[in-house]
């Protein structure tokens, strides 16, 4: 690993301050509960010369809002925000997409804005033998011929068909979560499913924050509250593994016809995949498997599928009927 | 100049001087004379490295040691008492919860910190509402511990120690 210089931020604006030492782009990067950052750093991905430590910064508390949204601050814990009370009560789905991902021991130390910030599992991205349009734009993509097992079939360009890793943000990106964001330039709130990038033909950029931007806080809004909902992560090992394909799902069925839905798919996309066709074509109609499958084939009618990844387009046809059918008839959120 | 800090480890105060880019992994073992914990995977897959820090189990790999000034952390060679074997290590030994003994120390840690988040209420992906149980299932254990590997496959052991220790201690 390079060596860097090394300081810790106690507020918001002195961690602000400190960023705009190394203002570029790759010289100076937040350092939060450093399960990526620091492997991405061992492996030489990452080669910051500046890191700032931000998780002494106050932002490690889940409080309720006058509107009645509930604000999470960026440093709390994955583990404990899927332990939190009001979050069980009001937005089970986020608390089961976090506890599919990664170990006890990993939760612990991730945060919430660090989870958003995390970089693709690619076989290529991590290899830096390989050849990776997101590591060293336009150098090529050897996903594209290579093994390709893991990787994305919807949203994908010429230079990158790279996931995003993230089963928490697929909750976000389905009750429709609002990312805080602040910067020297002020603050800014952005929609959760704004907040992560396609690659198109920059595939280096993740997100959509700006260089010395820091993420406050995500907002869960009080209309996504108390939805029916379930969260089915699909992998090789039944527990510590990326996923496959996942299914975040809500549904609200009442006098036959469904009136509220949100779906969003991981695994499949550079980004969270929110699944807007098939919550369309579903809005007002009857909740029948016959419909279910026409939605989700829908969905994934646009997708490109590589040599070993086609089976990804079955399996989320498949698990997006599955969890919607579970939920129409009342199973599924019992898990 | 490297900076000197300063880490509380199993109840003792640890100045030591340091580069910003050595792990709490590698801190504990070269530094601070601790190679207890290990370093299997050195990219959080493993669990070897696990460690206590607050009572809460961590990968110490991915942790860099300035990050943890002010925590009180404790390895494997802080869980006895006096002499006297944390029940936790004393189990493992009694059902062979180990082959080559080189997970072990992250396995017992984790499982210390695993039984304190079991009886804590914390949710699993196996159980939503761990408050209400008064179970630790196997299904339960095994995801909990899922972040610990032993490739010995000591699993059935370790599964009997971390189940002896739980029903002994129960409330």
């Amino acid at each position: 690993m390079n060596n860097f210089t090394f300081s810790r931020a106690t507020d918001t604006s002195s961690a602000l301050k400190l960023i705009s030492r190394n203002p570029e782009h790759g010289t100076a990067r937040f350092l939060a509960g450093g399960t990526n950052l620091i492997d991405l750093m061992r492996e030489g991905i990452e080669q910051p010369q500046s890191l700032v430590d931000i998780t002494l910064l106050p932002l490690s508390e889940v409080q309720q809002l006058p509107d009645g949204d509930l604000r999470v601050g960026a440093m709390v814990r994955n583990s404990h925000l899927a332990a939190n009370a009001l979050v069980r009560e009001r937005y089970p789905l986020l608390s089961q997409a976090i506890l599919t991902g990664a170990s006890a021991q990993l939760r612990n130390m991730a945060t919430t804005g660090g989870n958003l910030m995390q970089r693709t599992r690619c076989y290529y991205f991590y290899d830096g033998a390989a050849l990776c349009n997101k590591r060293a734009p336009g150098s090529g993509c050897d996903a594209m011929e290579g093994f390709n097992r893991i990787h994305a079939i919807l949203g994908t360009s010429p230079q990158c068909i790279a996931t995003h890793p993230s089963d928490m943000c697929v909750a976000l990106a389905a009750l429709d979560a609002i990312v805080n964001i602040t910067g020297s330039s002020g603050e800014r709130r952005v929609a959760f499913t704004d907040f992560h990038r396609l690659p198109g033909d920059t595939p280096e950029l993740d997100t959509n924050l700006q260089p010395g931007e820091l993420i406050t806080s995500i907002d869960l809004p009080a209309s996504s509250a108390g939805l029916h909902s379930s969260y089915r992560k699909v992998r090789d090992r039944a527990s510590y593994a990326f996923a496959l394909v996942s299914v975040a799902a809500a549904l609200k069925v009442d006098g036959g016809v469904i009136r509220e839905i949100r779906l969003a798919l991981g695994g499949v996309s550079h980004k969270p995949w929110r699944a807007s066709v098939a919550e369309d074509l579903l809005r007002g109609k009857a909740p029948t498997p016959d419909n279910f499958a026409a939605a989700a084939a829908a969905e994934l009618a646009p997708a490109i599928p590589r040599r070993d990844n086609a089976f990804k387009v079955e399996l989320a046809k498949r698990t997006i009927a599955l969890v919607l059918s579970e939920l129409a008839s009342g199973e599924g959120a019992a898990r | 100049m490297n900076p000197s800090i300063s880490l509380n480890v199993n109840g003792l105060k640890r100045v030591l001087v340091i580069e910003a880019r050595v792990s709490l992994l590698d801190a504990l073992r070269d530094h601070l004379g601790l190679p207890g914990t290990k370093k299997g995977c050195a990219q959080g897959a493993c669990g070897a490295c696990t460690v206590l820090v607050d009572g809460e189990r961590i990968n110490s790999c991915l942790a860099l040691a300035m990050q943890y000034e002010g925590r009180e952390i404790v390895t494997i060679e802080g869980l006895a008492d006096s002499g006297v074997l944390h029940p936790m290590q004393q189990a493992f030994i009694e059902h062979d919860g180990f082959q080559c003994g080189y997970c072990t120390p992250g396995q017992i840690c984790s499982a210390v910190g695993m039984l304190s988040e079991f009886r804590s209420g914390a949710p699993s992906a196996v159980t939503e509402n761990a408050a209400a149980s008064d179970q630790l299932t196997d299904a339960e254990l095994r995801e909990r511990m899922s972040g610990n590997l032993c490739r010995c496959g000591a699993y059935i052991g370790i599964r009997e120690a971390i189940q002896q220790v739980y029903g002994a201690t129960k409330p």
